[in-house]
């Protein structure tokens, strides 16, 4: 039934059961509509960010007469590059987790995840190491909006990596202890979802960063 | 990925000790009643902050330990622990928490781990408020608004420590809330039990999901604006910081936009009201529906409104900023879109009025907060027309007309309707009932109190009495008689306050002493007062999850053998259907 039908029963009518089937024979797993409904919250947060960031760029060419003093866009060193090459490869391990769990190749499974879990550390590592290669070259924090907005944005952007590292390495744990193979199955899928959904948040983030 | 009840068909897991059962329970139960008495003791605090805050502006110079500072420090905490830590707290936490799974058919909240670590998180946020007293310099005293630059500027209270204390609480609280909301909307989504379809939910429950999603989708704005104040103020950012003069000294800050924060603030804060609104809309519809023992009017219509309120509600927040400086042609459209809310609101007050109307009307107490809630809001509201045109509210602004109008609204009546709400299901909860007589004089007294509290500051704002203001001073547009109604409001004020404890003795009281309770004794017919047990115990339901076979609100239905169906009794057992009626 459509949300739309759905939401013009007329209730008050014809009490009975007949047409209603068991709940948990059409639901989706709890986990995963928790998960979807945590992609809403998440992309406002990114999109708020996101939209103060273009407000508050378009404000000093009034305050400094256009001379870049206020705002200026910070340089694109390589390993920006590098690691959104880690962050893509990272999801496609767990893509490849995904898969293996369709087919019950609970070995590749494993392994897949491993490396999905591991890239997803080095692309942290990665991060940290960006912020390390700004702070010595002297884009600090404070020095410029445009560098506070790249730091605020990548550190919500990890912490929601680190989240998502933290649910893959239970899933891990799920495995090593032989739990419930469906669960198991679906914790990946879940990590999968969420991982493609953080990729998709860096890449667009990225973008905004070197667009502008 | 948490485990979650609603998959999972094996037994539920009990817990043995007492800490397991009462201090870190996952029952939504305890959950629930750990949320409310915090948020209600939170909630004290802010109430003597307010009763101060009238002693100072009734009796200026009585109370030389009152300073300037002190009293907008009182207005700033005062303001965003009622807002935040007590009615967002107590209805969704709270109420949201116990009524959700019990209305819905479902054994608890489908994650109930981070269930129990959102109420641990919150209490948390609480404590980090509470430090925020004991700081050096005190609290914020920036208003509840928090606007930069003053929030973190020399010259205003707690601006070194009061506001870190204060913001670190909101993203603590955030955290909280997101973990209890998608706990909230996934449980509606996902554990509705056999036959509950989305249409038979008690508008309660509605209300709840609804705000919860709104919720969601709001305080993340809040949460932005307070991590990258935090930045501003901790680490020399300027987001919001444009260059100043301080003291003679130039700020190291500059090209911040103070705007940016007003829109970031609002987009969170008007919302916010609706937040605390809607699940008092969905609370007063069952109300009035069970006490009049009718169905409610207009059910369909009750749950679109709701739904389109929602909606519209983010579209209208720089209605608080009409004096902000902000392009003209915004304030037109903001101020259509706020009137254009008044519609679906207004089809809600008349549903409400229709459904009293010729209804079989209990005058008991939770039915008489009930119905004071309609006066409350049906003025708030229309004093809210006034100041959604931006004409009309470029004076009112800043005045006592506005905070008689927001205390109307979204102050006094989410608050009568959480009495309402107390009253009513205190029996299921307890298990045991409280005194009528007590309850009807903390009725009258609070009633009439607070529009004794109100009304005439709405008066003193046309007069052009300034909101957030220490003490008046010498004013030539001011007369003698608005220090006269300070005067009397200040007096109200203390006798709204001192009537609480009537509440609070009632309750308390009965909680031991009181008589054992009837496990319906409203005959109500949604699912919470059909539990095998009252209180209901751990998984609510014993061995079988009720199934539904009716909406929520068949009283005085015509040839039924009582005045109310259950909602899970099976239309064979009664026989009204058409055929048996012909
Ligand atoms: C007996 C109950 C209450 C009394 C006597 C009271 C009194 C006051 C007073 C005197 C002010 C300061 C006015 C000024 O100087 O600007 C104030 C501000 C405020 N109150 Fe209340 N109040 C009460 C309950 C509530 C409740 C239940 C709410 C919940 C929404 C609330 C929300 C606020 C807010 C948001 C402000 C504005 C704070 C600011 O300007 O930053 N109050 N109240
Ligand atoms: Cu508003």
């Amino acid at each position: 039934m459509s949300l739309i039908s759905r939401l013009a029963e007329k209730s008050w009518e014809n009490p009975g059961i007949a047409e209603y089937r068991e709940p948990d024979s059409y639901r989706p797993a709890a986990a995963t509509v928790g998960v979807y409904v945590y992609f809403g919250v998440a992309t406002v947060i990114f999109t708020l960010i996101a939209a103060a960031y273009l407000v508050r760029m378009g404000i000093p060419s009034a305050v400094d007469h256009g001379t870049g003093e206020d705002w200026s866009p910070m340089p694109e060193p390589p390993l920006l590059w590098i690691n959104t090459g880690i962050l893509v490869l990272s999801s496609l391990a767990w893509e490849a987790a995904t898969r293996a769990s369709r087919r019950d190749d609970v070995t590749r499974m494993r392994s897949m995840v491993m490396a999905g879990n591991a890239l997803g550390v080095l692309f942290l590592v990665g991060q940290v190491l960006l912020w390390w290669h700004y702070q010595t070259a002297g884009y600090y924090l404070s020095a410029n909006p445009a560098n506070a907005f790249f730091y605020l944005l990548t550190a919500i952007h990890g912490l929601h990596l680190a989240g998502g590292i933290f649910a893959g390495g239970r899933t891990l744990g799920q495995m090593a202890m032989r739990a419930d193979g469906q669960r198991i199955c679906r914790n990946v899928r879940l990590c999968t979802i969420y991982w493609h959904y953080l990729l998709a948040v860096w890449l667009l983030l990225a973008a905004l960063l070197v667009v502008t | 990925m948490a485990t979650t009840i609603a998959d999972d068909l094996r037994p539920m897991h009990h817990p043995k000790t007492w800490v397991g059962k009462y201090v870190w329970s996952q029952d939504h139960k305890v959950i629930a009643i750990q949320y409310g008495v915090t948020a209600i003791a939170i909630g004290l605090v802010a109430l003597v902050l307010s009763v101060l805050m009238r002693l100072q502006l009734g009796f200026p110079g009585l109370f030389p330990w009152i300073q300037p500072e002190n009293y907008l420090q009182y207005v700033s905490m005062h303001g965003m622990i009622m807002v935040v830590y007590l009615l967002t707290a107590l209805l969704l936490g709270g109420f949201g928490n116990y009524m959700i799974p019990l209305m819905i058919g479902a054994r608890d909240m489908v994650f109930p781990f981070v269930n129990m670590l959102s109420y641990w998180i919150y209490l948390l946020s609480v404590l980090v408020l509470v430090s925020g007293f004991f700081v050096p310099g005190g609290p914020t005293g920036a208003g509840w608004t928090l606007y930069p630059p003053q929030a973190i500027s020399e010259g205003t209270p707690g601006n070194q420590w009061g506001i870190v204390t204060m913001l670190g609480s909101l993203a603590i609280f955030i955290i909280a809330f997101t973990m209890g909301g998608l706990n909230y909307v996934t449980t509606v989504l996902q554990a509705r039990t056999r036959g509950m379809t989305l249409m038979r939910m008690p508008l309660t429950v509605w209300g709840i999901f609804i705000a919860s999603i709104m919720g969601l989708l709001a305080f993340p704005a809040l949460f932005v604006a307070a991590i990258m104040m935090l930045l501003d103020h901790l680490l020399g950012s300027s987001f919001f910081m444009p260059a100043m003069m301080t003291m003679g000294q130039e700020s190291n800050t500059q090209g911040g936009s103070p705007l940016l924060f007003q829109h970031l603030f609002w987009f969170f804060g008007h919302p916010e009201v609706y937040i605390v609104a809607l699940p008092a809309f969905g609370i007063v519809s069952d109300l009035i529906s069970v006490h009049a023992r009718k169905n409610i009017f207009g059910y369909r219509m009750m749950v679109w409104a709701i739904v389109i309120i929602g909606g519209l509600s983010f579209l209208v927040w720089a209605h608080h900023m009409y004096v902000s400086g902000m392009n003209p042609y915004f304030g037109f459209f903001f101020a259509t879109s706020t009137l254009i809310i008044a519609i679906p609101t207004a089809i809600k007050v008349y549903n409400w009025l229709l459904t009293l109307w010729r209804g079989d009307i209990h005058l008991r107490v939770p039915m008489l907060f009930a119905i004071a809630f309609l006066f409350t809001f049906i003025h708030g509201g229309l004093t809210g027309l006034f100041l959604g045109n931006v004409s009309v509210d470029v004076p009112l602004s800043d005045t006592f007309f506005v905070v008689g109008h927001f205390h109307m609204v979204m102050g006094v009546s989410p608050i009568l309707v959480i009495f309402g709400a107390i009253y009513h299901w205190y029996p299921k909860i307890t298990g045991r009932m409280w005194n009528e007589t007590l309850g009807q004089v903390h009725f009258w007294v609070t009633f009439l109190g607070v529009y004794a509290v109100y009304l005439p500051m709405h008066y003193l704002g046309i007069l052009g009495v300034p909101r957030r203001y220490y003490a008046l001073g010498e004013t030539s547009f001011i007369p003698e008689s608005a220090h006269l109604a300070n005067e009397a409001i200040s007096v109200a004020a203390i006798i709204v306050f001192a009537a609480q404890f009537l509440f609070f003795y009632n309750m308390i009281w009965n909680l031991l002493r009181g008589p054992k309770a009837d496990p319906n004794p409203w005959g109500a017919a949604s699912l919470e007062w059909q539990t095998p047990q009252t209180p209901p115990g751990h998984g609510n339901w014993g061995p079988h999850l009720p199934t539904v076979y009716r909406w929520a609100y068949d009283y005085s239905v015509p040839h039924a053998s009582r005045d109310f169906i259950p909602q899970n009794e099976p239309p064979s057992a009664e026989a009204p259907s058409e055929e048996a009626a012909l």
